[in-house]
């Protein structure tokens, strides 16, 4: 018997509640490791940029560990970024290391993304890989589960010094979600 | 060993794909997610606690200085566990809702309603040891929405929280017992399971009122729970 409580939308004020100054920058003068920039835009089945959402991203440091609850005023990690009323988002962090796998294995880096927004009653999970770490991601074991026809959906590509990653949530083109 | 959260059952969490929720039309995803087995990756979290609370984020009826917010005064109280009944300790749940009017302080909020000047409507809570939080506030009102004809958004209020893993993090809304609107409603009715619904009402709780204070409601959170199972290099 479950006694779990569900899920509901963000609806469209959540700003009044969930703005976290600088959430979406992750990095603090010492983090260590490469510092990038993640930009993009989250789009409908319509291509129409969505405002009302709020991307959260969830990543290692750059040798591959995780913080969690490592609220010291470092790099913890977590990064949250309200879309803009164009549906565009961006973040300040580094590039993750690779993280520990299952059965011995190493993941390819990689950023988690939830996407919370008005319209959907349970919010998103997908994955952030990186354009650039073509052999990691070749044996990664979460990518390797997804149709390579849609596998570039996760794949952000550099633009300068950015990566770009939209994310499709309806149709042609949709982004990869995962049911974790 | 590696912590595995078990899928949340069918019609316990909504599906995204409910039409009757207009504004899932054009942001539904059309493909099936992809099942994933749990990593380092879904098994941690981010851990926020008391270094994030703004001060007086507990009481949202004392915000403004020089004034008090107007409506009815409630208590907020209930308990955070997993699906185990494990208390999830020291965590940071986020808030929001409307005034007494049904008007949020929001641009984008343009109901016939007034706003509160001694009301914000944002709050945060910290659990304690035993996985409890308690905050102040007005009882919410209801409010118009454009869904479809003479629609009405329950009273609620907004609950974020993160639990111990990103695969445990939870956005939910809090309801009012004996709202006449709630079966009228697409976001409530959005998830199948009506004991999983129900969960997401509040109980008045006579015992914690204050007397000539404040009216008490208790909504207790349940979050996913993990199962230890060995890494499978090591079974």
């Amino acid at each position: 018997m479950s006694a779990l409580t569900p899920s509901q939308t963000l609806g469209p004020y959540f700003s009044i509640g969930m703005d976290w100054p600088e959430g979406n920058r992750l990095v603090v003068g010492e983090t260590a490791g490469e510092r990038i920039v993640i930009s993009g835009r989250i789009i409908d089945g319509d291509s129409q940029g969505v405002p009302e959402a709020v991307i959260e991203i969830w990543q290692a440091d750059a040798d591959g560990v995780y913080h969690c609850g490592d609220d010291g005023g470092g790099f913890t990690g977590y990064g949250r970024c309200g879309a803009d009323g164009d549906g565009r988002f961006v973040f300040e962090t580094i590039k993750p290391g690779r993280v520990r796998g299952n059965r011995d294995t190493r993941q390819a880096p990689h950023v988690n993304v939830t996407v919370l927004a008005r319209g959907l009653l349970r919010h998103l999970y997908t994955r952030l890989y990186f354009e650039d770490e073509t052999a990691a991601n070749a044996e990664d074991e979460i990518l390797r589960l997804v149709p390579d026809d849609r596998r570039p959906t996760l794949v952000a590509r550099q633009d300068g010094d950015a990566y770009v990653f939209n994310i499709k949530l309806q149709g042609e083109g949709e982004t990869i979600f995962f049911n974790v | 060993m590696i912590r595995v959260y078990p899928s949340v059952p069918d019609g316990v969490y909504p599906d995204n794909d409910y039409p009757a929720y207009r504004s899932s039309e054009k942001r539904a995803p059309f493909e099936a997610a992809i099942t994933i087995p749990h990593t380092a990756s879904e098994i941690t979290g981010p851990r926020f606690g008391r270094e994030k609370l703004r001060e007086g984020a507990q009481d949202l009826t004392r915000q403004v200085p020089d004034g008090t917010a107007q409506g009815q005064r409630i208590i907020v109280f209930g308990r955070v566990t997993d699906d185990r009944n494990r208390p999830e300790r020291g965590a940071l749940i986020e808030l929001w809702q409307a005034n007494a009017a049904g008007r949020y302080r929001h641009d984008g909020d343009t109901h016939d309603a007034p706003l509160d000047p001694y009301f914000i409507g944002t709050g945060q809570v910290v659990t304690n040891e035993e996985g409890y939080y308690e905050f102040t506030t007005i009882e919410p009102g209801a409010y118009p929405w454009p869904n479809h004809h003479n629609a009405w958004r329950p009273k609620h209020i907004h609950f974020s929280l993160f639990g111990p893993a990103w695969a445990t993090r939870l956005v939910t809304q809090m309801y009012f017992p004996g709202d006449p609107t709630l079966p009228l409603d697409p976001i409530f009715m959005g998830t199948a399971d009506e004991s999983a619904r129900k969960r997401m009402i509040s109980v008045f709780d006579i015992d914690r009122s204050v007397p000539d204070y404040a009216m008490a409601y208790r909504f207790d959170i349940g979050i996913r729970g993990a199962d230890e199972m060995p890494w499978e290099d090591e079974a």
